[in-house]
């Protein structure tokens, strides 16, 4: 039902049901919010959203309140505005003074707030917070001396992740956010993902960097230092450099790695290629011994972290196959080191990420091969865009280059990996391949291609009748674990991604970014896989050379490279 | 485990709203809520852990360590914080080290702060081991405090 209300003297369209903020937003009015996250259930918790309703003796918060057919609404009033810039003074007041030092100097929601409200004055000095750094998870640091107590990490935590790692603790001024038993993160159920960095207004949470170990690497002599970055980096680093959002930038980008003086530049996508080779033929080895269980993808380590801790029934179902990030370590670290002759021990190899869950995987105990760890420092797109600031390279005018041989091939499907549903559609082409000995008449496979978080797919490959399944958020894969317990037998191959939308929204992407920017990577993605030639994992020669290589060196009896990896039950707290 | 599962007994069909119950009747039983008895209560009600931690710190009532052999409680309602509550409970945690809801380490005090003990005419109240002291400031609190330590001697 539509109705009329006025705002600021004017009458504008509202709809029942709607809060007074979403019809503010639609009808292009904007009114400055804090906890309020789109698509979440409003708490009404920092009142900065307030706004001035005539009849009512105080101020209404807009993200909470459903809007009113008599409403008179002031957005702006003198009593409003008061209201907001106090709200600021008074998180200020307790919040330590350190912008200038902090993460997220220049991309803060705070600051944002304290510039716009032309907060100019401290009228109030409070007592700071005080609150010790949470250092001890391997991929996430919490520092909650400048946590303003939004809550915003607590409900994505919950809502999306579905992990609830993180809540608030005591109450009143004593309030903090942490985990149960006020521990270390790496003792609460934390899966790494990143999320809550995401949707953090301030630099109270940020990735454990790994910016000074790569910089060190770099000074070392005796260590040659090389560099893998992630299908989802390249098209989600252009607005930092003042491209159109989700340009793909991967030939700047390898020019900057080089410059900064990474000795060999890959692309971890040459890894997914053998990633979805392997799990091809693991799936395909499955279904033509008759086998009609689930497979789950294996790529996504917060996924992985989510099943050991949770779903412990559902570890003998997942892929066995390494991510492509530790597939990579290990070419580089194996294959490539005895091609160049260098001793591993020489080799110091990054791989840069759109997540953090990935430095997590990276330290995996794993993710070694004879005693050799695959990936030295894990930094992610973020990181990434502060070492190319660091070193002063001017991404506008530099010439594009290409990546090292022998990995400077891949297929496109590899590439895929950056969204969610792209691991199924890549895996798909070849398993198609490996059980009918033909490709897909239309490789692409626009039912796995939609946003929402749920996506199946069913073909005939041969005499087999498949099922296909993508799950994007850690909420959503509950459910369909769930289904799955209960029986559902109609899926071969379940692909999960722990953020929605995959990748290309990974907790190490740069924060602060519309919905428009995100959907903008995806299109790159797809795009560039319209237009490729090699489209298909098992066609690229590369993958082909290294996959005859390891086969010959198994005659031999020489060491291999494992591409396999287990899972164990995690004990954690519920 | 069967340990607690009396205590879930008396609540089958009560589900998550259960909760408080569940948590005072545990603290009822161990006088403090260990942690063992909290990841019970999370996989029997599935709720997270890190929810019912939450819940319980929102209350003064519940307790993560066990109560010291003198346990004393301040009374922080409106007349006794009116009439200086607050300092009496600085002087405590200046005194003790330790703070609300906290143990000393070698288990002889434990501090608590209740919300009226129904005593305001003789605001600020403090109790130790059912003793109400009434009229309490720093200074008499000081002396409380002494009586307790030379008990134990």
């Amino acid at each position: 039902m539509l109705f009329n209300i006025e705002v600021n003297n004017k009458q504008i369209i509202a709809k029942k049901g709607e809060t007074v903020l979403e019809c503010l937003n639609r009808n292009g009015l904007n009114v400055p919010t804090l906890c309020h996250m789109n698509g979440f259930s409003p708490t009404g918790a920092c009142r900065i959203c307030v706004v001035e309703v005539d009849g009512k003796n105080n101020l209404i918060p807009s993200c909470s309140h459903p809007v009113e057919e008599w409403m008179k609404i002031k957005t702006h009033s003198p009593r409003v505005i008061k209201a907001r810039q106090q709200i600021v003074e008074l998180l200020l007041s307790n919040h330590p003074d350190e912008c200038l030092y902090c993460e997220r100097n220049g991309n803060c929601e705070l600051q944002d707030l304290a510039i716009d409200l032309n907060v100019r004055e401290k009228r109030f000095s409070g007592k700071k917070n005080m609150h010790k750094k949470d250092h001890a998870s391997p991929s996430i640091l919490r520092d909650p001396a400048k946590c303003i107590l939004c809550g915003r990490c607590v409900r994505v935590c919950d809502e999306t992740v579905s992990v609830s790692a993180i809540d608030f603790i005591r109450r009143g001024n004593r309030m903090v956010i942490g985990t149960a038993y006020n521990k270390g993160l790496n003792l609460s159920t934390c899966v790494d993902c990143g999320q809550c960095i995401m949707v953090c207004p301030t630099g109270a949470l940020y990735e454990k960097t790994h910016i000074k170990k790569v910089m060190d690497a770099l000074h070392q002599p005796s260590l040659q230092v090389n560099v893998h970055f992630s299908p989802s980096v390249s098209v989600s680093l252009a607005e930092e450099f003042g491209f159109r959002s989700g340009k793909d930038i991967s030939g700047l980008l390898i020019a900057a790695l080089r410059k900064i003086g990474f000795a060999k530049v890959f692309e971890t996508a040459f890894a997914a290629d053998a990633a979805i080779y392997e799990t091809a033929s693991q799936l395909s080895d499955s279904i033509k011994s008759g086998n009609k269980s689930t497979m789950f993808s294996s790529c996504c380590p917060g996924w992985i972290k989510f099943a050991e801790e949770f779903y412990p029934d559902m570890l003998a179902h997942i892929s066995t196959v390494k991510s492509p990030q530790q597939i990579m370590g290990q070419i580089i670290k194996e294959s490539y080191a005895r091609q160049q002759k260098i001793h591993p021990e020489n080799l110091f190899t990054v791989s840069i990420m759109p997540c953090t869950a990935k430095k997590f995987e990276a330290q995996r105990e794993e993710m070694t091969l004879r005693g050799i760890t695959h990936n030295d420092a894990v930094l992610t797109t973020r990181e990434l865009a502060s070492l190319i600031k660091l070193y002063g390279i001017d991404m506008q005018n530099i010439e594009p280059e290409q990546t090292d041989a022998p990995y400077n091939l891949r297929s496109s499907a590899a590439r895929l990996y950056a969204v969610s549903g792209g691991v199924a559609e890549a895996v798909i082409r070849t398993l198609n391949f490996m059980i009918t000995g033909n490709e897909m008449d239309n490789l692409k496979i626009n039912e796995l291609r939609s946003s929402a978080s749920r996506r199946e797919y069913f073909i005939k490959m041969g005499r087999y009748q498949l099922g296909f399944a993508v799950v994007s958020g850690l909420a959503e894969a509950r459910k369909m674990i769930n289904e799955i317990r209960n029986g559902r037998s109609d899926l071969q191959f379940i692909e999960v991604m722990a953020c929605e939308g995959g990748c290309i929204y990974g907790g190490g992407q740069p924060i602060g970014l519309s919905e428009k920017d995100i959907k903008a990577r995806a299109k790159a993605i797809y795009e560039m896989d319209d237009k490729e030639t090699i489209r298909v994992s098992h066609k690229n020669p590369g993958l082909t050379e290294l996959m005859n290589k390891l086969k010959k060196q198994e005659v031999d009896g020489s060491p291999v490279m494992n591409f396999r990896t287990s899972y164990s039950k995690r004990n954690i707290l519920l | 485990m069967d340990k607690f599962s009396r205590i879930f007994e008396r609540f089958l069909n009560a589900g998550k709203d259960a909760l408080i119950s569940i948590l005072q009747e545990i603290q009822r039983e161990q006088g403090y809520l260990t942690q063992e008895a909290v990841n019970e209560v999370a996989v029997y009600l599935q709720i997270p852990t890190s929810r019912i931690y939450s819940i319980a710190t929102f209350y003064d009532q519940f307790r993560f360590s066990p109560q010291g052999k003198n346990h004393v409680r301040v009374c922080n309602g409106t007349a006794c914080h009116v009439m200086g509550s607050g300092k009496v409970l600085s002087e405590i945690v200046k005194e003790l080290k330790i703070s609300a809801g906290e143990t000393s380490r070698d288990g002889s005090f434990s501090l608590e702060t209740v919300q009226c003990m129904g005593a305001c005419s003789l605001s600020p109240v403090v109790e130790t081991g059912g003793d109400y002291h009434g009229n309490v400031n720093p200074e008499k609190m000081r002396t409380i405090i002494d009586q307790l330590r030379n008990q134990e001697d």
